[in-house]
């Protein structure tokens, strides 16, 4: 279904544009076609994997394309769950540059998968794929909402006023969304690392195996859980929240891309290109 | 369009001394304006007056000297002398009128620019108008393209966004901190008068239970009672700050109130949400320095100042757009006037009557093939002969044996009946 695919990546441009246009001349509608763009591009995109989880059986996430193509499906799909609840208009304008650049990196690399491992299968392996990206994806969604938040932040602290202070909401908002995209976040990463040891357990016949994706993983959940502790415990929120957003994705990235290019360990075929 | 003429004076062209003298009470407007109906040199008329200007709107009829009129009117029904308001005054005609009044409306006449209540203003006058019987044809149009105009200006341009006074400002500026303010909690410290007006403009806003510290604790209970609130000591400042999210100071200490360590001690407790010092005290009562802890926010007289100013440029710079929108909506407006003449509606009916027939005719001859060429011929005449008769008489009511001094009424009435204007 490459022209599903294709289709899905002009729409998320058109929709980049569309929430550019917004920033600029601040007209609801345009925001309004922004998400509607992205919306249908996504309808596309799931047509896209769909057909290729129906073609062979398994989750497509065999090369670095199909991983790409995953992650970027499942960061529009988080913005638009998030949407429903916390209306921040001006988010689009992360969102959807964001999915067009990882889809354009994603057709830089071949479509075909290498060789598809027999693995790749069961319920186990459906639900942690399913949680690690839609929670990858809400996390990645809490550091743009953190990048506005430092943004409006500065303004209002700096008394500058600049051209961000009147299309940003308040801080408030910017926070209470942040916070509820960690807690999804979090909630479904936990839900992956478990699913992701039981499906290991049956493989492989053991929990954990100190693989560098594993204590890496590990790593990622502790600096999350450190983050909602100080939050409920001793009220870190606002900047430091925000700042410990996008830090945490930074050590995401590492965890889910840079340990497959620098270390070695299982999830290989994850990143094959 | 020159029987169109809009007289007035305004905050720009007369001192406080002559608008006050022309201040119309409701019923005073009613009784003025049933008057100045009431001279024949006048068919139709509208009297606005706020605070800041007193502005007739008027179509004259033909060669009558209506400015002179409108001037004495405006001298009689307030008693001052015509020399000394008549400087003041302005004139406008035609399309110049119709300008002014899309501007007054879209408030780009306002002292301040922007500012909401002016269109209410206008609504009302017209309303009187409507209620007296004192607008017609013209100034109905007038008016409600006034309002539609003003009403785009208002949605299309920023000419009312973003606060223009120091009050708003604070208020703006809370919620782009606290989005939502209901229920946050204000604590005032010292009792000014600039101080009530924020807390007024934050109650407006469903703010929680307000806090008073005064100097004097009597006339902080004054303050309090008024606000349904608490009045405490000054010593009690620290520890109430875990308690309020928006503190407004404005006492006449030469000292700081409020320093970093008090604040820095309290944001643990408060668990780290935000606080808004808002100090419109000189000298200031808040250490400037407790901006720089995290989630305090501190704005000073001077801040907001500045955000004023800020907005106020924005402003003068949405209103260039105004005024564009309001060129178009004035050359709209003298195309449906200049149409409201007898030639172009007669002309306009004529055509309109004569393609209808043409068009039936053409279409039922296609049906009946088997017609000589005679017999198509008498079919045509009798149409072309029933299509005069039809508009003989219609044309000679608008050429005016008809329209008894209101020919515009009746224009306006042909051009609807047969929906000329499409």
């Amino acid at each position: 279904m490459q022209i599903a695919f294709i289709a899905a990546i002009l729409l998320y441009m058109l929709s980049s544009a569309a929430y550019f246009a917004y920033l600029f001349i601040q007209r609801d509608r345009l925001q309004q076609i922004g998400g509607l763009l992205l919306m249908v591009g996504f309808a596309c995109h799931t047509v896209s994997i769909g057909w290729a989880f129906a073609a062979t059986g398994h989750v497509p996430v065999n090369n670095l394309h199909e991983t790409l193509s995953m992650t970027a499906w499942a960061v529009v799909g988080a913005f638009l769950v998030l949407n429903l609840k916390f209306r921040i208009k001006i988010l689009g304008v992360y969102v959807a540059p964001l999915v067009v650049f990882i889809l354009l990196i994603a057709t830089q690399f071949p479509r075909e998968p290498l060789q598809p491992q027999n693995m790749l299968k069961g319920i186990w392996l459906l639900v942690h794929i399913i949680t690690i990206f839609a929670g990858d994806a809400a996390f990645a969604l809490a550091a743009g909402v953190g990048v506005l938040y430092l943004l409006q932040e500065r303004n209002i602290k700096a008394k500058t006023r600049g051209f961000f202070f009147k299309r940003l909401p308040s801080l408030d908002l910017l926070d209470t969304t942040g916070y509820a995209c960690i807690v999804c976040g979090f909630t479904l990463l936990t839900i992956g690392l478990i699913s992701g040891m039981v499906y290991a357990k049956i493989l492989w016949g053991r929990f954990w195996s100190w693989d560098p994706k594993e204590v890496w993983s590990a790593i990622t959940w502790i600096f999350y859980a450190v983050h909602l502790h100080v939050r409920l415990a001793i009220g870190w929120r606002g900047r430091r929240a925000a700042v410990m957003a996008i830090v945490g994705l930074g050590v995401l990235l590492f965890t889910f891309l840079g340990v497959n290019f620098l270390l070695s360990g299982h999830h290989g075929q994850f990143t094959q290109y | 369009m020159d029987k169109l003429i809009l007289i007035g004076l305004n905050h720009k062209t007369a001192p406080i001394e002559i608008r006050e003298c022309f201040a119309f009470s409701d019923e005073d407007a009613r009784a003025a304006l049933a008057l100045l109906c009431a001279d024949p040199a006048i068919e139709e008329a509208v009297l606005l007056s706020t605070c800041n200007r007193v502005e007739l709107i008027l179509v004259t009829g033909r060669n009558a000297n209506a400015i002179e009129k409108a001037k004495q009117f405006l001298a009689r029904t307030k008693q001052v002398p015509l020399e000394h308001f008549d400087a003041s005054l302005y004139i406008h005609r035609g399309e110049a009128a119709a300008r002014h009044l899309f501007r007054v409306a879209a408030s780009l006449d306002s002292m301040v620019l922007g500012e909401p209540q002016i269109l209410g203003q206008v609504k009302t006058a017209y309303r009187m108008a409507t209620e007296l019987r004192s607008s017609g044809v013209i100034l109905n149009r007038l008016l409600h393209r006034t309002f539609f105009v003003a009403k785009r200006i208002r949605t299309e341009t920023g000419i009312g966004d973003h606060a223009v006074s120091i009050s708003y400002a604070a208020v703006e500026l809370a919620r782009k901190i606290f989005g939502d303010l209901e229920g946050k909690k204000v604590l005032l410290i010292g009792a000014g008068e600039m101080a009530e007006l924020a807390v007024e403009h934050l109650i407006h806003n469903r703010t929680g239970s307000v806090f008073v510290a005064n100097r004097t604790f009597q006339r902080g209970m004054e303050l309090a009672d008024r606000y349904h609130g608490t009045a405490i000591h000054l010593e009690e400042i620290v520890p109430h700050l875990q308690k309020v999210d928006i503190i407004i100071s404005s006492t006449g200490s030469q000292d700081y109130i409020l320093r970093t360590p008090d604040v820095k001690g309290i944001m643990r407790h408060r668990r780290n949400r935000p606080l808004f010092f808002i100090d419109i005290a000189v000298p200031r009562n808040i250490d400037p320095r407790i901006n720089q802890i995290d989630n305090a926010y501190v704005y000073d007289i001077d801040d907001l100042t500045q955000v004023v100013d800020d907005n106020i440029q924005d402003r003068q710079r949405e209103a260039v757009k105004a005024d564009r929108i309001i060129d178009a909506a004035v050359v709209q407006f003298r195309q449906w006037y200049e149409r409201l003449d007898v030639v172009p509606t007669i002309k306009a009916l004529h055509a309109k009557v004569r393609g209808l027939a043409h068009s039936e005719v053409a279409r039922t001859l296609g049906q009946l093939p088997h017609l000589t060429p005679h017999d198509q011929a008498a079919i045509e005449k009798m149409m072309e002969a029933t299509v005069k008769k039809i508009l003989h008489d219609p044309t000679q009511f608008l050429k005016g044996d008809g329209c008894h001094g209101d020919r515009s009424n009746s224009l306006d009435v042909a051009r609807r009946l047969f929906k000329l204007d499409d």
